[in-house]
């Protein structure tokens, strides 16, 4: 996996949670090195509210720039991205977003399956999916397809996140490449920057 | 899963025999959106897939709502429709007539939002309420008035939020799992398809609606259906686009002033 990393440099981090993420995500955050060379996707599932609280909340963690996706937004190396409220979000080959308000998948929108398996499209092997804490299925099938691209999957170790559900599915369902603790994933995302 | 070339191929196939123009929709929706129908409805394979559509009419109905989004709410973004109570319909009192255009209004919930609103600050019966969307299923549904009952907690919590005060539920009937909302709403109401990829203008309105449409089209498709509304709209006529919609990459920025903190623009040049 590791000569897999070197061949292919990572392009992009999607990176997925629900119940118990965003307290991971307060850990992650503020350790990451700016410059990221990569793009980072967070898709959390997350109340139907229209407010950006949430990126707002985010972006006090960090220097990397960190912005909730708008309509069409190009995606950058060194920015983190994170899915809106209500919608799913989707990557187009040209590397830019759009955002879609169709049903709900796995009772989400936005749905992590449905921006895994896009940015597996686009990304190929140069993708790695990154599936935290969460108390629903969601992200599953999105692994799946990222694996079959030639990505790199990575799950939080099911029995340091606050709800294991997420994660263990992912374990059962797919062949993930690393179970990480919080610490481990962080050095495991520093070492995926080609910068440092 | 397709590949982009199976994309290419049913898209053509839509446009060469039925005349649908998908080619400027949004290509990563668009797959997906083949990609579950080819699930739902049990395809062996893809070319099984573009057999049926190429072969039969009645499924093509079928592709064509499936294809595009249907999913819709009332009083979507409360604040939006507070902001449309509190400061866009006033400034439309004085007008002998007022027209709207729903464009893309799917099932029309949004459009009985609006009528709701217009009733609630005496407007309605000097307004017309046009609905539009490619889809005729779609507008049946909305001509009809009937919605499913179970998310009208949803909307009445939306309704409230929005500055309503009356209370919500006066204004349907509920039946067998279903209301059907008052016919004084629809009074207003005229329903047409419309295909923004391919009509044309065809009046002068004072408020164009069109939420959660242009997220589904390319940056070029964007910027032909805004200069169709641009076309359509009169002095002093307001745009509404979705929560994550903007006019800001488009050419007529210039043109338009946006409302404070809100996706409604107001037309000025």
């Amino acid at each position: 996996m590791a000569e897999n990393r070197l061949t292919h440099p990572c392009e992009a981090i999607v990176m997925g949670g629900s119940t118990g993420s965003i307290e991971v995500l307060l850990s992650v955050l503020p350790q990451l090195p700016d410059p990221l060379s990569f793009a980072l996707i967070i898709v959390l599932h997350r109340k139907n509210t229209a407010d950006s609280t949430l990126a707002n909340l985010l972006s006090l963690k960090t220097t990397i720039p960190l912005r909730e996706v708008d309509d069409k937004d190009v995606v950058r190396p060194g920015t983190i991205y994170l899915a809106p409220a209500d919608y799913h979000l989707l990557i187009e080959q040209d590397r830019t977003f759009s955002l879609d308000d169709s049903e709900k998948v796995n009772f989400s929108r936005p749905s992590i399956d449905v921006t895994f398996e896009s940015a597996a499209d686009v990304y190929g092997s140069s993708l790695v999916g990154i599936l935290l804490s969460g108390a629903n299925a969601d992200g599953s099938a999105g692994l799946r397809a990222i694996k079959k691209a030639g990505g790199l999957l990575v799950v939080q170790q099911p029995e340091t996140a606050q709800v294991g559900f997420m994660p263990q599915q992912a374990i059962l369902n797919t062949a993930v490449d690393y179970i990480l603790t919080v610490p481990q994933l962080i050095d495991f995302i520093k070492s995926l920057n080609l910068t440092h | 899963m397709i590949t982009e070339e199976d994309v290419d191929l049913l898209l053509n196939d839509l446009l060469e025999l039925y005349g649908y123009d998908f080619t400027h929709y949004s290509r990563a929706s668009l797959k997906r959106r083949i990609n579950r129908l080819l699930a739902l409805d049990k395809f062996p394979s893809f070319a099984e897939l573009r057999y049926q559509i190429r072969s039969d009419a009645h499924y093509l109905k079928r592709f064509v709502e499936e294809l595009t989004v249907n999913v819709t709410e009332m009083f979507r973004d409360p604040l939006f429709y507070k902001s449309l109570r509190t400061t866009v319909l006033p400034t439309l009192t004085s007008k002998p007539f007022i027209r709207i255009w729903h464009a893309g209004c799917s099932t029309g919930e949004e459009v009985f939002s609006m009528a709701i609103l217009l009733k609630e600050v005496n407007l309605l019966q000097k307004t017309l309420l046009y609905a539009t969307d490619l889809n005729p299923e779609v507008l049946e549904t909305a001509r009809k008035g009937i919605f499913a009952l179970g998310p009208m907690k949803q909307y009445s919590e939306n309704y409230i939020l929005s500055g309503g005060t009356a209370d919500f539920s006066t204004y349907y009937t509920a039946q067998y799992g279903h209301v059907k909302f008052r016919n004084d709403l629809a009074e207003k109401m005229v329903f047409s398809t419309h295909n923004l990829v391919s009509d044309r203008s065809f009046n002068e309105f004072d408020l164009i609606l069109c939420r959660n449409v242009l997220i589904y089209f390319d940056k070029d498709l964007q910027q032909r259906v805004l200069s169709l509304f641009d076309e359509s709209l009169g002095p002093l006529g307001y745009l509404a686009l979705g929560a994550k919609e903007t006019l800001n990459f488009s050419s007529l920025k210039p043109m338009f002033r946006q409302l404070e903190g809100e996706k409604i623009w107001r037309k000025i040049g």
